[in-house]
Order: structure tokens, then C-alpha cells, then sequence
């Protein structure tokens, strides 16, 4: 299982996929291209419910597959379609190819046993190592988390830790099986900005000394810009954009992009109205034809009944929107 | 005689005695000691991390949570009564904060109704009149909680607060469930509100750039206390207080790189016992002598107070202040 083309570890291509509920299906995707190069920090970004989640958890086959069905593209993790492979394969892929980091550190350990044994057991689960050679890793891995006493938090219960303190324990987890690929999803959202920062950075650290890839999932832009290489800005299961972080933050191409940076009170003068984005979202269970932001957008026009493909606008640059497109290929 | 401020908190301290559980029976310090005021029609912005007593003050202010020490006077008076109809609170999650078998018509008259003595046509078109203000539709009125999105939730809650024609409104981490799309239709409701009724308010927040947009000064808290004090632009973008420049460097930003505060960022003391000395001495890399005598919070410059001896110089007992050499790594600070 090695890498298809070159280095890259996971490409989504046109994803799309709907969730059954008694309402009819909601159509959670509808068309995510995506791709990570080993050893790159990439960032998903966009408000609720625009799909970042669901296209990560499709990628690692984590979503329920009763309720969650692929209508259309097709998914490469580390060269396979994880939607074929067989249970043990995917447990492979899983631990020791790619691994999660999730939101609520409290719900991703297991309460009633010491944090020693969750990290040691996850260590022996895809390395050959004995209970004491998989101790010293977990302490030495606890203690580039900047844990300073290691063998006191080993003994510990989850509850007894700060939420911080339990983040830092899941990123030791996630990074101690020498995975390729890390996702991230929301890991700092729970956390205060003190903590927040010194989690961003003990990430950004060990994915760089180690050559890990990681996606990182985030509904904030100010985070994602100090954190990844490149970002995907995603839009009722769509890309809207994506690009070098520097490229998209100094002129955002897609107008929903623009947007979503101009709402943020901080770049505002004070006291002043913030720009809104007017209206709401689309309704997933009966997205409109064509661009799906089109009903919220300043600069629609009839070209954009038509859904816009994610186009090069410029070198190591896309956006999904008619009317970037149309002045690329007039200049 | 001077008019008293619309608001005022004078040394104001709030303990919770935690009776059972593994903690014995210990009291938690969860506001020691704050005082502010707040004039006709400002903001004063409240930003701390979780567990600084933002919102426990918050509580004390409109008489949710009972004070230990200290006064709370709305227009110079202390009574509860003038307090509950002239002051009212926004919560962060207006999902469980609106009773889902209400609705929207009654959830904004609930203040109306518990005062009496309005007819039921009178509080529909009571309703629908503050329902249209704070953006919704007259049609809205009729329908239940769960039709709405959390940005029309949360206007649903300011319409209710200003059902009684409130003087200053609490806010409580008022956007922090929201998406920043949505944020911002909050936060320029609340500002044309403001602009419209000259409404004061009390923004509790961990978001800086939040409480830099909106308000006119702020005060930072850390474990029950206010460390800086003084008007947002000032305090926010030249932070004299050392927890307050660990605060800010780690708020993420699109003009600087991931800030290395690893040796910073350590955790807010239990506020069981509270430490001795200055509360913030455990985790402040310019601590020295001094900094184990209790801190004052004390004019620095201008409108800004702040409570480090080695911003203002002053001590507890006045001691001299030393000429440490950590203290240069303080701008403006401890060089006048």
C-alpha cells in the first residue's frame, strides 16, 4: 500500500454524498475535490454544516455506512479506495497510515481507564514493542508534548486532567504510531486562546520534525492562516476556493471567501458595522441548481445557474466561481 | 453633586461553598474582589479564559448569584427590584436559554407577562413590534423555537430583553456559539440597538478582537480579579500587564505567525486557595522580587489601571521597587 502518484497521500476527487433521513437525503457533498501531499499542513475551512467534517470522516470511512451513502466521486487514501478495503486493512490504514485528532478530548478517551494504558495499548496495537519499550515511548512522546512529568500523567484518570492537558495526551496518541497522514478536526475549539496557541504549535512542531501531512479542520480563518500551507475553503459541501494560504488571505478570489474574512471584527475598524453575508444556507435537502452560493452573492449573474467548476485562476490557485473565471481568461 | 454612574461594582467578591464531592468542603474564589462602572451608553468589555469569573460577575451584576462582599448598585441604588427591570441578560446558547413550548410571542413577553397586567392582544403586538427591531419577521411570532437557526434564536433573546426597556443588557459570550457569518449580524444588531436606545452594555467575552470591535473599555480578569483596566484600543493593542500581553500574543492572527508562548501558557491556578502575593506569579516570566506581596490595581497612565508593581510601581506596603533587570523587558513600564 504506497502511494499512488508521487507523494500524494489522499486525493478526493468530486465527492459527493448524502445522508438518509426520514425528510428525504441530505445532500451533504455535492462535488469535494481535494488533495494532500506527504509532509504538508493543509487547512479545511468554512461555517457549519459545509461538509469539512463529513469529507474527512468519508475519507477514513468513519461515517455510519447505514446512513451515509457516496453518490459520486471517488476517494484515493494512501492509493486504495477506502470504501473497498477489507477490515484489517482499514484498521492498518487507521492506526498506523492516518490518524484522528478530534474536538472533545474528554470523549475520546476512555474514562474509566488510566491515560498510561490508553497510549501504551495504542502503541502496542500496530508496533511490535513490549509493555516496557512501549511505556518509555509513550512517556518520551507525553514529554515532547511538553508534559513535564510524564510518569505522574500516565497514572492519571482523564477526568483528573485539564482539557488542554488531555488534548496534548490525544496529539501524543495520534503522532505516536508514526502515522503519515494526521487529521485534525477542530482540536483547539474547546480550549481557551493561551492553550489554544500552545497546542497550534506543538502540532505545527512535531508534524514538521516528523514529515507527518496533517489536514486541519477549523471554522477559523485567523488560526488556519498561522498554521497551514495551503487551504481549501468549503461552501454547502463544495469548494469554494483553494490555494497557498498567503495567496488566498491577501486577495480571496471567490466571494464567499471574501466574505468570510470581512466578517471578522478584527480587521474592521471598531465601532462599525461588520459586512454581513445576507440570507442563509442553502437547504442541503434541495440544493438549487448551480452555484450554490449564488442566492447570498453581490456579484451573481446568469452565468451562475450553472454550477461553476473549480478552475486554476492562477499558478497553484482554483476557485469555483463564473466570474474569476471569466476575467482569467479575458486577461 | 455628580450624577452616580448607570452602573457600579464596588469591590465585589463571590464565593461558592462546594459542599460535597471529593473537594471536602471548600469554597471556590470565583470573584475576588472587582470593581468598574459603567456609564449611559457604553460598553465595558470583560475578557479572560475560562474559570476567570467572567461570567460569575456577570451573574452578580443582575442578581443571579448572590455577592459575598462588596455592592452593586444600579443609578447609586442597591435594590434588587430597580436591578431585575433595568437590567437584563443575553446567554451564549439561546438554544437552551428559550423554553421550546413557548412561543416566540410569549418567549418575548415573558418579562411582560411576569409583570401582569397586559391583555393578550396587547403583548402579540408588543411582541411582533420588538421582533420586527431586532430583524425578524411579524410572521415569526406564531412559531416555536426549533423553526429557527441560532443567529434568529439568539435575536429572539435580545428581543426579550429589551421587552422591559432595560438601561444596560449583560452579555454573555453572546456570539460565541455562532458561526462568524452569523456573528456579525449579531454584532451589528447589537451595535445599531445600542446606537438607537443608548443602551449600556456589559460584554463578557474571550473573544479579543470581539470586545475590541464593540467595546469602549475593557477590563481583563485572571482568577477573580481585574489585572488591566482601561479604554479597549489602549489596554488590547498596547497591554501593559504581563498575563494580558500572554493573552493577546496567543490570540490567533492574520498578521503575525503562531506565537511561541509554550513556556507561558500554563494553566489558571485552582481558585480553592487562593496563592498569596500576586495571583499571577506562577506563570509570569518577568516575576521577581515584589511579585509575592499582593498586587494593586492602580493607575498607570491616563485612563488605564493596572495591577503589576513592576508596570506602576507600586507595592502592597510600598516597599522600593528594584531596579530587576527583567523589569526592562517591559515597554513603558518600569522606566518612569
Amino acid at each position: 500500500m504506497t502511494a499512488a502518484d508521487g507523494d500524494s497521500l489522499l486525493e478526493i476527487s468530486d465527492l459527493s454524498l448524502e445522508f438518509r433521513t426520514y425528510r428525504g437525503p441530505i445532500k451533504a457533498l455535492n462535488g469535494v475535490s481535494l488533495n494532500v501531499r506527504a509532509g504538508e499542513i493543509v487547512g479545511v475551512v468554512g461555517e457549519s454544516g459545509c461538509g469539512k467534517s463529513v469529507t474527512m470522516m468519508a475519507a477514513t470511512r468513519l461515517l455510519p455506512e447505514g446512513s451515509a451513502r457516496i453518490t459520486g466521486g471517488g476517494i484515493r487514501l494512501f492509493g486504495s479506495d477506502p470504501m473497498k478495503l477489507s477490515e484489517r486493512d482499514l484498521q492498518h490504514v487507521r492506526g498506523r497510515l492516518v490518524s484522528t485528532i478530534f474536538q472533545e478530548p474528554m470523549n475520546a478517551l476512555n474514562p474509566t481507564r488510566r491515560i498510561g494504558e490508553q497510549v501504551i495499548e495504542v502503541i502496542r496495537r500496530h508496533q511490535r514493542l513490549d509493555k516496557s519499550a512501549a511505556a518509555g515511548k509513550a512517556a518520551s512522546l507525553l514529554r515532547d508534548m511538553l508534559i513535564s512529568e510524564p510518569e505522574r500523567i500516565m497514572q492519571s484518570y482523564p477526568f483528573e486532567l485539564s482539557g488542554g492537558m488531555r488534548q496534548r495526551v490525544l496529539i501524543a496518541m495520534a503522532f505516536s504510531c508514526e502515522p503519515k497522514l494526521i487529521i485534525a478536526d477542530e482540536p483547539t475549539t474547546a480550549l481557551d486562546v493561551t492553550v489554544q496557541a500552545l497546542i497550534l504549535s506543538l502540532i505545527k512542531q512535531k508534524a514538521r520534525s516528523t514529515g507527518t501531512a496533517v489536514v486541519f479542520i477549523s471554522h477559523d480563518m485567523a488560526v488556519v492562516s498561522q498554521l497551514c500551507d495551503r487551504l481549501y475553503v468549503l461552501y454547502a459541501g463544495r469548494v469554494a476556493e483553494a490555494g497557498t494560504t498567503a495567496s488566498v488571505l491577501a486577495a480571496p478570489a471567490h466571494p464567499y471567501t471574501r466574505a468570510l474574512i470581512r466578517c471578522l471584527p478584527g480587521l474592521a475598524p471598531p465601532k462599525q458595522l461588520l459586512e454581513q453575508i445576507p440570507g442563509t444556507l442553502p437547504d442541503l435537502l434541495d440544493p438549487p441548481a448551480g452555484c450554490l452560493f449564488r442566492a447570498r452573492c453581490r456579484e451573481a449573474n446568469e452565468r451562475c445557474v450553472a454550477v461553476p467548476p473549480l478552475a486554476a485562476i492562477e499558478p497553484a490557485r482554483r476557485a469555483a466561481c463564473w466570474r474569476r473565471i471569466e476575467e482569467t481568461q479575458a486577461a | 453633586m455628580t450624577e452616580p454612574p448607570l452602573l457600579s461594582v464596588e469591590d465585589v467578591e463571590v464565593r461558592y461553598r462546594v459542599t460535597s464531592g471529593w473537594f471536602g468542603g471548600a469554597d471556590v474564589h470565583a470573584v475576588n474582589g472587582v470593581s468598574f462602572s459603567v456609564a449611559e451608553g457604553e460598553t465595558i468589555g470583560i475578557v479572560g479564559e475560562s474559570g476567570c469569573g467572567k461570567s460569575t460577575l456577570g451573574q452578580a451584576i443582575l442578581g443571579l448569584t448572590s455577592v459575598s462582599a462588596g455592592s452593586i448598585k444600579l443609578r447609586g441604588t442597591e435594590r434588587d427590584h430597580s436591578r431585575r427591570t433595568h437590567m437584563q441578560i443575553i446567554f451564549q446558547d439561546p438554544q437552551s436559554s428559550l423554553d421550546p413550548r413557548l412561543p416566540v410571542w410569549r418567549l418575548i413577553t415573558e418579562p411582560l407577562h411576569i409583570r401582569g397586567g397586559y391583555a393578550r392582544k396587547e403583548l402579540i403586538d408588543r411582541a411582533t413590534e420588538l421582533a420586527v427591531s431586532v430583524g425578524l419577521r411579524p410572521e415569526h411570532v406564531d412559531r416555536y423555537p426549533h423553526e429557527f437557526s441560532g443567529g434568529q434564536r439568539q435575536r429572539i433573546a435580545i428581543a426579550r430583553a429589551l421587552a422591559v426597556e432595560p438601561a444596560l443588557l449583560v452579555l454573555d459570550e453572546p456570539t460565541s456559539a455562532l458561526d462568524v457569518s452569523v456573528q456579525a449580524q449579531i454584532v451589528n444588531l447589537l451595535l445599531g440597538l445600542q446606537a438607537e436606545r443608548k443602551l449600556s452594555y456589559v460584554l463578557i467575552s474571550h473573544d479579543v478582537s470581539l470586545v475590541r470591535h464593540v467595546a469602549d473599555r475593557v477590563a481583563v480578569m485572571y482568577l477573580g480579579q481585574i489585572v488591566e483596566e482601561g479604554p479597549a484600543l489602549d489596554v488590547l493593542d498596547a497591554p501593559k500587564h504581563p498575563y494580558t500581553r500572554t493573552l493577546l500574543d496567543a490570540v490567533p492572527s492574520f498578521e503575525r505567525p503562531l506565537a511561541s508562548i509554550a513556556a507561558r501558557a500554563g494553566e489558571l491556578p485552582s481558585n480553592r486557595t487562593l496563592p498569596t502575593g500576586c495571583f499571577y506569579r506562577e506563570r509570569c516570566p518577568w516575576a521577581t522580587t515584589g511579585c509575592e506581596l499582593p498586587q494593586l490595581l492602580v493607575p498607570a497612565d491616563g485612563l488605564r489601571a493596572v495591577r503589576c508593581h513592576l508596570v506602576t510601581g507600586v507595592n502592597e506596603t510600598a516597599i522600593p521597587r528594584l531596579a530587576s533587570p527583567s523589569a526592562s523587558l517591559l515597554p513603558n513600564g518600569a522606566g518612569t
